[in-house]
């Protein structure tokens, strides 16, 4: 049995240690905003919260998970500056197939959570790895100045 | 522009999203957000599943609940490239744990070929191996795992013969999927020996993968006839409809499909989407239970098609100006082993060879050729952009030859008075509007300023060199299959007021679904909230054409409004008799729906009837609230036997500024400054205007730049996902992107309010990206000449561009210098 802590609720799985956390969202625990890319660690789609900080979903095993606050797109909401994130995408219109955004705002919200006011630099190198075939990588990064605008407003 | 309202946090509304977020279930969640509340046509309008793309609500294929005993497919697929499949011994696989059903071609009840224009697409392979990547069987287990697992346990025997890689060897020997096809204006021989300056030169533009972050998936689910429900990500759903029930040898009737929406298609999903789908249904239809199918990504990399690479050549004259006066264009589309759309895809290479300007007297050739690879499909533009590449070339070329700046070359070439008509004979409307667009960028992005910079910049600094370019777009709007271009859609209004619209296109991240309920909402005078979308079926809406060609608004739109004017008149003849008939009356003339409302008369005489008033008396008195409505392009024909017609209801036009900066000791280089302008008539939605706009020049720039196809020599794709295959990322966007929609050119055509389509034009604004990288190169000659570029211009490319142009220096000076 695996001890999962995810948006501030245990769960309790029956589940191999070295399952892929994000099989354990989506197919376990039925938490399916996260998405599948590539598998390989390398598009972002997959992208979670593990004590706040972005980690790839599909190459992180359930077992490096435990006893850590696990933070899925479902539950960003009740983050303050996840919930700002969140505000800024839909006020800049960011996401076409929306397919990425899950990973996107979860990379951004811990990009914010570091870095209060990211340069566009720091956007770039935060962000390199959340690949949007969309394009919408120019509101992507204007969304990004913008919930860190709001954060400044609301301090 | 971008005006979306802002949540007040004194407002009760921010206090009531505190309170929703406090209880886990915010206001997000439920959809209620004021960003829903604007409205018409013309204004900036949020996609309308952004709320649930934030919150990881929007469900794609794989998101959707199926039953617990729902079956897992895994693809069995050929390793070889060419041969004959001897032997296929499946035995341990079907032992193997989980494995609950094992198919292959003799287990197809219906069709085996599933073609989706012409036959050549086994849904299994039979005999002939024609790819690596190519469907050999499929297994159904418990989980995902059982199946990828049982796979491995196949024992395959191929007789494996020789591959066919080389699509211009093929060509010569006439290897084509499909009839070569010529378009000829003119005497193109005689503009060749009597121009003042000929260019020869070929080219050869890469392919590209779609890389849809959503990969090819579907779940189908079996019916209590002898039908299924095919749940499936795919932009053309009656066509999948089509192939499910002749695989299955069933009637359409019997087969459901139904897509909500797509995480990207880009035209992967056009015909690609379908096998999985039969494959599904067959198995779900044997063993009565629901069935998945989701490639991994490097399964999907190899089995699906992709843009076609194309080699080109061309032989054009032009006199002292620089003005094109004729030639001779070649154009060979690399199809893969079958030909899938490759037949319109060459062609429409061969209508956009001229891009915005005047061939003069030309003749353009397109073959089909055949090789052994997956078979290459639609991809935004749609060998499209293949053929500009052609012509963009050749400017340039031009230019060095004259030492011209080569937007002066472009600017003359332009399709203008007197030399206005396309070399399949169709005339170029709105030529001021292409002239405008050109002029207001040159001037907002102040690209005469800025090539004496760059010029000043490489004259100072020997290594890092600067390139700038500007390039136009024209591309042409409808299917080039005339059939293509008709669209259905279904409305309801529902006693409550609120309506529902469905239509047959498919959502895929481009805004149709927002910009079709803009439609309804304005023709209704409704608030946008009270106009809801469901996703696209095929037993809502039948016979519908792919959601391709960048037309999905255009048709589904006009469409829509077909149907709301239908029921609009019918409503009106009800309301002028049925209220204030006391007064005899209300006036028929000038009734119309505004701000949730009836309103009959004006001044004193006016009346008002609310909406859900007007809703309720029609239904009480037996009047249908319920239309359907239809729309097919008029004017556009085009005769293969002439090669003459008007294909295209009107055009599209944009036109980029790129600046890059150039490594040339190493190749690497950087985009520095991109400026778009771009047109789209009386714009539907600006804001999902400017984001298709921008993603598109972005698409195409990786195209052209950093997306590199490989294949060894076996003709395995080696390029086979993201650590390989490199599509562009945040750090490719360039630094500075102005992109500004142009104003105040209505479409000369009836189009929607006089929108344009916008999906693929702005995919072809990344050429100015390829061609700044050959100015760059360009001046490590003083511009006398424009290096060979074959894309994508990956560094190793440029860099290869810079040392030839180098070491031709180096001899030239040195045979300068050499002893007489």
């Amino acid at each position: 049995m695996v001890t999962l802590t995810i948006n501030g609720r245990q769960h309790e799985l029956d589940v191999p240690e070295q399952m892929p956390l994000l099989w354990a969202l989506r197919d376990v625990v039925r938490l399916t905003g996260t998405k599948f890319g590539c598998g390989i660690a390398q598009c972002g789609a997959c992208t979670v919260h593990l004590d706040g900080e972005a980690v790839r979903a599909c190459v992180t095993p359930v077992s490096q998970a435990q006893d850590r606050e696990i933070t899925t797109i479902e539950g960003i909401a009740d983050d303050a500056v996840g919930s700002r994130v969140q505000r800024a995408w839909l006020e800049l219109g960011v996401a076409q197939c929306g397919y990425c955004q899950s990973g996107q705002i979860m990379g951004a919200a811990a990009l914010l959570k570091q870095t209060a006011s990211p340069s566009d630099e720091q956007i770039v190198e935060a962000m390199d790895g959340n690949l949007c075939r969309c394009g919408t990588y120019s509101r992507i990064r204007q969304a990004i100045h913008r919930a860190a605008e709001h954060g400044e407003e609301s301090a | 522009m971008r005006t979306l309202t802002e949540l007040s946090p004194a407002s009760a509304k921010a206090r009531a999203d505190q309170q929703g977020r406090n209880k886990g279930d915010g206001p997000l969640a439920r959809e209620t957000s004021d960003i829903a509340r604007q409205g018409a046509p013309g204004t900036t309008r949020a996609h309308e599943s952004a709320v649930k793309h934030v919150t990881g609500r929007a469900a794609y294929i794989d998101d959707l609940q199926a039953p617990a005993d729902a079956l897992h497919v895994a693809l069995g697929l050929s390793p070889v490239a060419h041969g004959r499949l001897t032997r296929l011994d499946l035995e341990k696989v079907k032992s193997a744990p989980g494995v609950v059903d094992v198919i292959t071609i003799v287990d197809v009840p219906g069709h085996t070929d599933i073609g989706p224009v012409f036959p050549g697409d086994p849904i299994f392979a039979d005999d002939e191996i024609s790819y690596v990547g190519q469907c050999l069987f499929a297994v159904a287990a418990e989980s995902h795992q059982a199946a990828r697992r049982a796979v491995t346990l196949a024992s395959v025997e191929i007789d494996e013969r020789p591959a066919s890689l080389d699509p211009v060897a093929a060509a010569e020997r006439e290897e084509f999927v499909r009839p070569t096809h010529v378009q000829q204006s003119g005497d193109w021989q005689a503009a060749l020996s009597g121009a003042a300056h000929v260019i020869e030169s070929e080219q050869f533009v890469g392919g590209q993968e779609h890389f849809y972050l959503e990969g090819q998936a579907c779940l189908v689910q079996p019916t209590e006839d002898e039908g299924v429900i095919v749940h499936t990500s795919n932009q053309h759903p009656s066509e999948t409809q089509k192939l499910v029930a002749e695989v299955l040898d069933i009637p359409f009737h019997a087969v459901t499909v139904e897509m909500r929406r797509m995480g990207g298609g880009f035209g992967g999903k056009e015909t690609q989407a379908s096998p999985w789908a039969c494959i599904a249904a067959i198995i779900a239809r044997r063993t009565g239970r629901t069935t998945r199918v989701r490639l991994p990504r490097a399964e999907d990399m190899r089995a699906t098609g992709k843009r076609h690479p194309f080699h080109n050549r061309y032989q054009l004259g032009f006199d002292a100006q620089g003005v094109l006066q004729g030639g001779d264009i070649t154009v060979i589309g690399d199809c893969g082993y079958s030909p899938d759309l490759s037949e319109a895809i060459v062609d429409r290479a061969m209508f956009h060879a001229d891009n915005a300007y005047s061939l003069g007297s030309a003749r353009v050739t397109g073959h089909r050729a055949k090789t052994h690879t997956a078979s290459n499909t639609a991809f935004r533009g749609f060998g499209g952009p293949q053929g500009m590449m052609i012509i963009e070339a050749a400017m340039d070329d031009i230019a060095r030859r004259l030492g011209q700046d080569p937007l002066t070359i472009r600017k003359r070439n332009l399709y203008r008075a007197g030399r206005d008509v396309t070399h399949y004979g169709q005339p170029v409307e709105q030529l001021g509007l292409l002239h405008d667009l050109i002029a207001q960028l040159e001037q907002s992005s102040d690209y005469w300023a800025r090539r004496e910079a760059v010029v000043a910049h490489n004259a100072r600094n020997p290594i890092i060199k600067k390139g700038l370019a500007l390039t136009p777009v024209k591309f042409g709007i409808s299917f080039t299959a005339k059939h293509l271009n008709q669209a259905g859609a279904l409305l309801h209004v529902y006693t409550d007021g609120s309506v529902m619209i469905n239509h047959g296109g498919t959502e895929m991240g481009q805004g149709l679904h927002t910009k079709v309920c803009q439609v309804v909402a304005r023709e209704l005078g409704l608030d946008l909230e009270q106009v809801r979308i469901s996703a696209t079926r095929t037993d809502k809406v039948p016979n519908t054409s792919p959601t391709a060609a960048s037309s999905g608004a255009d048709l589904n739109g006009q469409a829509a409004r077909d149907a709301c004017l239908t029921l609009k008149a019918r409503l009106f003849d009800f309301a002028a008799e049925h209220f204030g008939a006391d007064r005899g009356g209300l006036d028929r003339e000038g009734m119309r729906l505004e701000a949730g409302a009836l309103i009959a008369g004006s001044g004193e005489a006016e009346r008002r009837i609310p909406w859900g008033e007007l809703v309720q008396a029609a239904y009480l008195s037996r009047i249908s609230l319920s239309e359907k409505g239809f729309y097919s392009t008029p004017l556009i024909h085009y005769d293969r036997e002439t090669a003459k017609g008007r294909p295209f209801y009107y055009y599209a036009f944009g036109a980029a500024v790129a600046e890059v900066s150039v490594d040339t000791l190493s190749g690497e280089y950087l985009v520095d400054r991109v400026d778009i302008l771009h047109d789209v008539g009386d714009s539907l939605n600006p804001a999902i205007d400017i984001g298709q706009v921008e993603g598109g020049f972005i698409q195409g720039m990786g195209w052209l730049t950093s997306e590199e196809l490989k294949w060894n020599d076996a003709g395995r794709l080696v390029s086979d996902g993201p650590a390989t295959y490199k599509i562009p990322a945040f750090g490719d966007l360039p630094p500075v992107f102005n992109v500004e929609l142009m104003q105040g050119h209505p479409n000369s055509q009836a189009s929607i309010y006089r929108s344009k389509a916008v999906g693929e034009p702005p995919f072809m604004l990344g050429m100015a990206v390829w061609s700044a990288l050959r100015d760059a190169l360009s001046s490590l000659v003083d511009y006398r000449e424009a290096p060979r570029l074959d894309t994508p211009a990956t560094p190793e490319r440029v860099l290869m561009a810079a040392e030839a142009l180098r070491q031709r220096t180096l001899a030239s000076q040195e045979a300068h210098h050499a002893p007489a």
